[in-house]
Parts: structure tokens; sequence; C-alpha cells
């Protein structure tokens, strides 16, 4: 299949590329960027004039809720979710049932996420042993596996001492350990921030607090031990100021925040309005204010959509007892655009938070068009609206507190090693 | 984001979840509503037929004698049809979710339900769920809200005080999970008192409790000082068992009301408590039992506020069509 995308407005942001230029598939690989290849005859040409051609996404936190939560989403509608918002390469998390704790789990995920033929997956492995924060897994065995990274996903991990074993182990072998900030008994049964929100509709709280110092802890480990860390979902002013403070003392690690802590504050929940139930906690603006302009200044290396698909009789119950999380496959890129269109950010450095900063991130070769790479491309109309019916959403999951709001950026179409996955 | 689901488009109450964000005339109506039924329950013969033929539905999702008790004296007093149910002994137990214990009574053609539950905002799920024309009183929520324990206490004051807006009032105690603390407060500012302070240990406040628009003391005999009204909180033995308090003796002695402490309120001030009282850990006997303790009467007008409450939501229904 050769594919000739023309006329488009090509966004690279690895590269940096700004520019109309043509764009050549050939054998699932980008065959040429501007200039046609030799003897190159398109099966297919996609006019993309007045539309954006970049690099296909790349999330850093997608639940595709398989094994076990089935009922909530399955790798098929996920993945349908994934294309249809552009996504080409996703990280998921450990905490399926059971947890991506053992080589065979990983591989049989892999597996059937490649017959599906649509995004690549890429497991995170569990760091401990059912994610019980006790044992270490068989990191390099997971690794040969296929996953990419560690984490404990919002499981607590409490003995300081496992995560500082760990991390060195970790370390031994050059893996990555991703871990989101979050001290449990700071959390106990907390639903909400702790701030005004909570105190009015009485709802228990979690402190900003429970992030920084749990900051402070994986930082000192951190540096103590020569792991590479991803911080994970950084939801308050003072855990954007402490990641920035490691940054400028040297410290290798990276950071993500969710495109929901990006657009909303605790103000959201508003009669209790359980899509707005996250974790960590939608926090004040003033967080929401620093955690955007920590994805500008770098201090956040990146955006992901942190999809966490939830079904509706989970939802639909009171506030306290509902389950936390949102649908976001879909809503990545125009809640990108969105963010850089408010803060001023160009749209290359916008795409670069959800392409190639992430696919570093990840240690994989993607989000980028350089020739010869594997063709993952997303073209789409920057310039056209559309409202979020969470009913239309592919995604099983249809909770997200974004319902109802109009959007600015449609996918058109989507790539994954050179074959057109989706189309609209 | 989804409206606040108590009031109609036209600004009438259609259920009574919480006092946030109730207009003062709304409280003003419910309060005047109330002293016409204050005879009522002072007759020989207790009852109007305001509510003739309504069926509502008690529904205690978490165990309680006194509020349930007064909501089932006030709706028979207004004629009404009442049905108790304690769910937490029931469905929930045999796995029925919340709202299809609600789909199942109103199929029963309930008019109104009482809805207590130990979850913050559950009654907000239900009055959402609900059709129109079927209503939903809030008979206490988690730590959210307890909007007529607050009416009540509002009658209460006025009834002693007449006027709101020279008051100086203070709340005492566990704040942080108090839903009637919550609701007196906006209760208390909607009505227009100048000065509301609140008196608690930090462990027992909730975070940024000043942006509600209270003063803070932690020492009791400063915040008590020349106060009109004294509101004290129950405290729950369990919370002594986390780490939010060493002992009750401890809390006695620093929050507990005594007649020393007492002494430091205006002569006239009163005492009030919306039960049940722990004797000995947030008020001493001698307060609860002496000249300045309105809280018997308190419950006495509880029913006439409970009420009002429901006579006023009951006129709000749209008229059937065949009525």
């Amino acid at each position: 299949m050769k594919i000739h995308i023309k006329n488009g407005r090509l966004v690279d942001p690895q590269n940096g590329v700004d520019a109309v230029r043509d764009l050549y598939v050939a054998a699932g690989k980008i065959a040429g960027v501007g200039s046609r290849p030799g003897g190159f005859t398109p099966n297919r040409v996609i006019d993309a004039t007045g539309l954006v051609v970049c690099p296909g996404l790349v999330d850093l936190a997608a639940r595709l809720r398989e094994p076990g939560f089935e009922y909530k989403a399955t790798l098929e509608s996920e993945m349908r979710a994934a294309v249809a918002g552009g996504v080409t390469s996703l990280a998921c998390p450990p905490d399926t049932d059971p947890p991506l704790d053992e080589p065979g789990l990983v591989e049989m995920l892999k597996y059937k996420a490649k017959i599906l033929n649509q995004a690549h997956v890429y497991p995170v492995g569990a760091l401990t042993q059912g994610l019980k924060g006790e044992r270490l897994t068989e990191m390099a065995e997971l690794r040969d596996a296929g996953c990419i990274a560690y984490s404990h996903a919002d499981e607590p991990l409490t003995d300081t001492l496992v995560l500082m074993r760990a991390l060195q182990y970790a370390a031994t072998f050059g893996f990555s350990v991703w871990l989101r900030p979050e001290d449990a008994f700071l959390v106990r049964r907390g639903v909400a921030h702790d701030g005004e929100v909570a105190a009015r509709l009485g709802l228990a709280g979690i402190p900003a607090v429970a992030e920084t110092v749990a900051l402070a802890r994986i930082l000192q480990l951190a540096r103590e031990t020569g792991a590479r860390v991803h911080l994970c979902r950084v939801s308050s002013a003072e855990g954007v100021d402490m990641v920035r403070g490691a940054k400028e003392r040297g410290l290798p690690v990276s950071c993500d925040v969710s495109i929901n802590h990006v657009y909303l504050s605790e103000m959201d929940i508003g009669f209790f309005d359980s899509n707005a139930h996250l974790i960590p906690p939608l926090r004040t603006a003033r967080d929401r204010d620093a955690l955007r302009e920590g994805l500008r200044s770098g201090t956040i290396d990146a955006l992901c959509s942190d999809h966490t698909p939830v079904d509706d009789d989970a939802k639909q119950i009171p506030f306290g007892e509902s389950e936390a999380g949102a649908t976001g496959l879909e809503l990545l890129l125009p809640l990108a655009l969105k963010w850089a269109e408010e803060c001023g950010v160009s749209l290359q450095q916008a795409l670069a938070k959800v392409t190639h900063a992430p696919a570093r991130i990840m240690g994989i070769d993607a989000g980028h068009l350089s020739p010869g790479a594997t063709a993952d491309v997303c073209v789409f109309d920057p310039d056209a609206w559309w409202r979020v019916e969470p009913g239309a959403l592919l995604s099983q999951g249809k909770n997200t507190p974004f319902a109802g709001l109009e959007m600015r950026g449609q996918v058109r179409f989507t790539l994954v090693g050179g074959h057109i996955v989706f189309e609209a | 984001m989804q409206a606040n689901p108590q009031l109609d488009k036209e600004g009438k109450l259609q259920h009574l979840l919480s006092i946030e964000g109730l207009p003062a005339p709304v409280l003003t109506q419910i309060l005047d509503t109330a002293a016409s039924f204050v005879g009522v329950t002072e007759r020989e013969v207790k009852k109007v037929p305001l509510l003739r033929g309504k069926a509502i539905f008690n529904l205690f999702f978490e165990p309680s004698t006194r509020t349930r008790t007064t909501f089932e004296i006030a709706a028979k007093r207004l004629s009404a049809d009442v049905v108790n149910l304690n769910i937490s002994t029931s469905s929930q137990t045999k796995g029925e979710s919340l709202l299809d214990t609600i789909d199942n009574l109103s199929a029963m053609h309930a008019d109104m339900f009482i809805v207590r539950h130990a979850e913050s905002g559950a009654p907000y799920l239900i009055a959402r769920h609900l059709r129109p024309g079927i209503h939903v009183i809030n008979a206490g929520d988690g730590r959210h809200a307890h909007p007529t324990q607050a009416l009540l206490d509002m009658y209460t004051i006025r009834h002693y005080k007449k006027e709101f807006r020279d008051l100086r009032v203070a709340i005492v105690g566990d704040l942080l999970h108090s839903r009637v603390a919550r609701s007196q407060v906006h209760a208390l500012s909607i009505l227009g008192v100048p000065e509301i302070r609140v008196v608690a240990p930090k462990t027992l406040l909730p975070a940024q409790v000043e942006r509600l628009g209270v003063h803070v003391f932690h020492d009791m005999a400063e915040g008590l000082r020349d106060v009109d009204v004294v509101l004290m909180l129950r405290l729950q033995n369990e919370r002594m068992q986390g780490a939010l308090l060493p002992s009750a003796q401890e809390y006695f002695k620093y929050y507990g009301l005594t007649p020393d402490k007492l002494a430091r309120a205006r002569p006239d001030a009163i005492v009030m408590h919306p039960g049940p009282m722990n004797r000995g850990v947030e008020i001493d006997s001698a307060v609860a039992d002496g000249p300045q303790s309105v809280i018997l009467p308190q419950v006495t007008f509880g029913i006439a506020v409970r009420m009002a409450v429901m006579s006023i939501l009951a006129g709000s229904s749209p008229p059937a069509a065949n009525d």
C-alpha cells in the first residue's frame, strides 16, 4: 500500500517541521517528506488541503481494561477509540485483573493487540507482584515479554524500603520506573481535593501534601538509586515546583499531566458530578494554572489522556462511592490543541507534548515523521468543531467531565504502520 | 456541569437538598409557614388535611430514630400516608443499586422521598433521577447537609432572638464531620447574621473553612465571648479512635460547654444542640438542663418546620391532568 498525503500542513515537532509538505508512505514506512521518492506510484491519494498532518499521537496512560474488566471496556472498543482519536501508540498501566506482573499476561495482551492491528500497545509492567507493594516482579523477564517500564498504577506502595529496592533493581538494568506521587495515609478515604469544595460538599479530602510528601520521598530515592523515574499525573502547584527544582538540580526525571487536570478544577464537581471524580483529585484553579504553565515551560514533559473507561453502574452512585476516572483517548488531541490556543503555544510545541515527548519517555521509536520511520500518522482538521456526546464516543467508557462541550480539532485519518485504520 | 436541581426554572423549590444557594425569601417562607403549624401541633386534634392522599416514603439508608420519627409525625399531621423503609437492612445488602431502589418505589406512586444516606450527595443523585413532580427532602447526607435541622435551628433562633441581623453566633465542635454545621453556616449567612464563629481544634475543621464566611477560633473562651447563640455539635465516640483527638476527657476540658465557658457569652445567650447529646463530652448537664438551654423546644419546632417544608414542596407540584 502506497499512500500520498498531499497539500497538508506537515507538523513534525521532533524534526522541527511546520510547513505545507507532501508525505509519502510505502511498505509501512515514511518513504519521503516533501519530495516524491523515485518510482512512487500511490494506491491512494489523500488530499490534506487545510488539514494538519502530524505523527500519530503517543499516549502515556490508557487503560484498556483487559484482562479482567471486560465489562467496563474491551481491547477492541478501546483500540477503536484510540485510532479515532489519532492515537497510534499507547502505554497501558498494569492495574488489570490480574495485574500485569507475569510475562505470560504481557505476551497475551501484546498478542491480542497485535491481531487487532490498530494502535501499538506498550504494556507497563507491575513494579511489585500483584501490585501489593511487597515483592518485586521479574522485571527483566517482563521486559523481554514487551514491557517498556514498571509502575504501581494507583495502588499504594507504602513500604519505603520496597520502593528503594525496586528502584535499585530497575536501575541495575536501566529500566524506567513510573510513579504517581501519592501518600496513601494522607489519602485514606479521600475522594476530592481537600479544599473549599470538599469542605462545602462534605466530601472526604485529599490534601495537596499527599502529593508533595510522596514526591519528596520519590525524588530522594531517585537520586540515591540513580533509577530513571517518570512522575505520573502531577496535580498540584507545589508538586510542579518540586519537579522543576529536581530538574534544575540535574535529576533525570520526567513528568506528565492528564488532560483533565489541565482544564478542570475542584469547582467542576459542581453538585456531586461523579464524572469529575478523578485520581488524583481535581485541585484548585491555582493548581490548574500551574500545571498549564508547567507544561508550557517544560517542567512537565508530556500530556496524556489518563484514559479510564468506567461503566455507568460505577458512576450512577453517590460521588464518594463512585469509581474514579474518565474516558480520554478521543479527547487528547482537541484538548492539547485547546491548551495550545489558550496558552499561546505553537501547534508544533503542543503536538510535541503528545507525540515525541511521550515517545521518548516510553523509550520507543515513534512520534516523528522521519524518512524510514514506521508510518504512524494522524491527519486532522484543526478548525472542525464538534460536540462531546458521550453516546457517540467509540470508547466503551462514556464517562467524561467534558460532556456537552465544544471541541475544536477532529481526526480525519489515522495510519498505523502505513495502513489507514481510521477514516472520517 | 450539572445544574442545581432543587429549584425549578421559576426559582420555586422542587426539592430540599441543601440550604446553600437558597434565596433568603425561600428560607423566610419556610419559617413563616412553620409558625402557622406550631399552633396545629399544640391543638387537641393535631391534624390538617393538606397532604391527604399523598404517599411519603421515609427512606433511611442510615439508622436514625429521632429524625425519622419527627418526619413521620410531621407527615401524619399533614394527613399523608407514610411508609418507613430502613434500607440499610434490606435491599442494599442484597446488592440492589440505589437508583433501582428508587425506581421500584417510584413505581409505587411515591409523591415524596425523605432521604437519609451515609454518602454526601446521595439525595442529589436521587433528585436528578426522579421524574418531575416527585420531591426529595434531604434528611442528612454524609457530611454534606441536613437542611431541615438547620431550618429548625433558625426557627428557634428567630423565636428567641426575633431578628438575625444583629446576632453573633458560635458553632462549637466537630465541624469536619458535621452536616448540621454546614447547613447552619449557610442558613445563618443567608438570613443575614453578621458574625458566625466556629470553635474547634484544627483536627475537627474542614480545609479552608474560613472560605465559608466564618471566623475561626481554637480557644473556646475567646470564641464564646459576647455571643448571642451557641450551637453545639455532637461529637461521635468513634472520633476518639483515629488520630483526631486524644480523649473525651481532654475534649470536654477544652471544648465542652460548661457553665464557666458559657459565662463568657452574653447573659441572654441561648444554647442549642441537634441531639442526641453526649453529656460530659461536648456539653455539661448543668448547661444542657440549664435556663439558657432551648434544646427541647428545638425538637418541638422541628416538627412544625418539617410540616412546612413538606407542604411547600407538595404545593409546588404541577397539577395532574385529571385533578
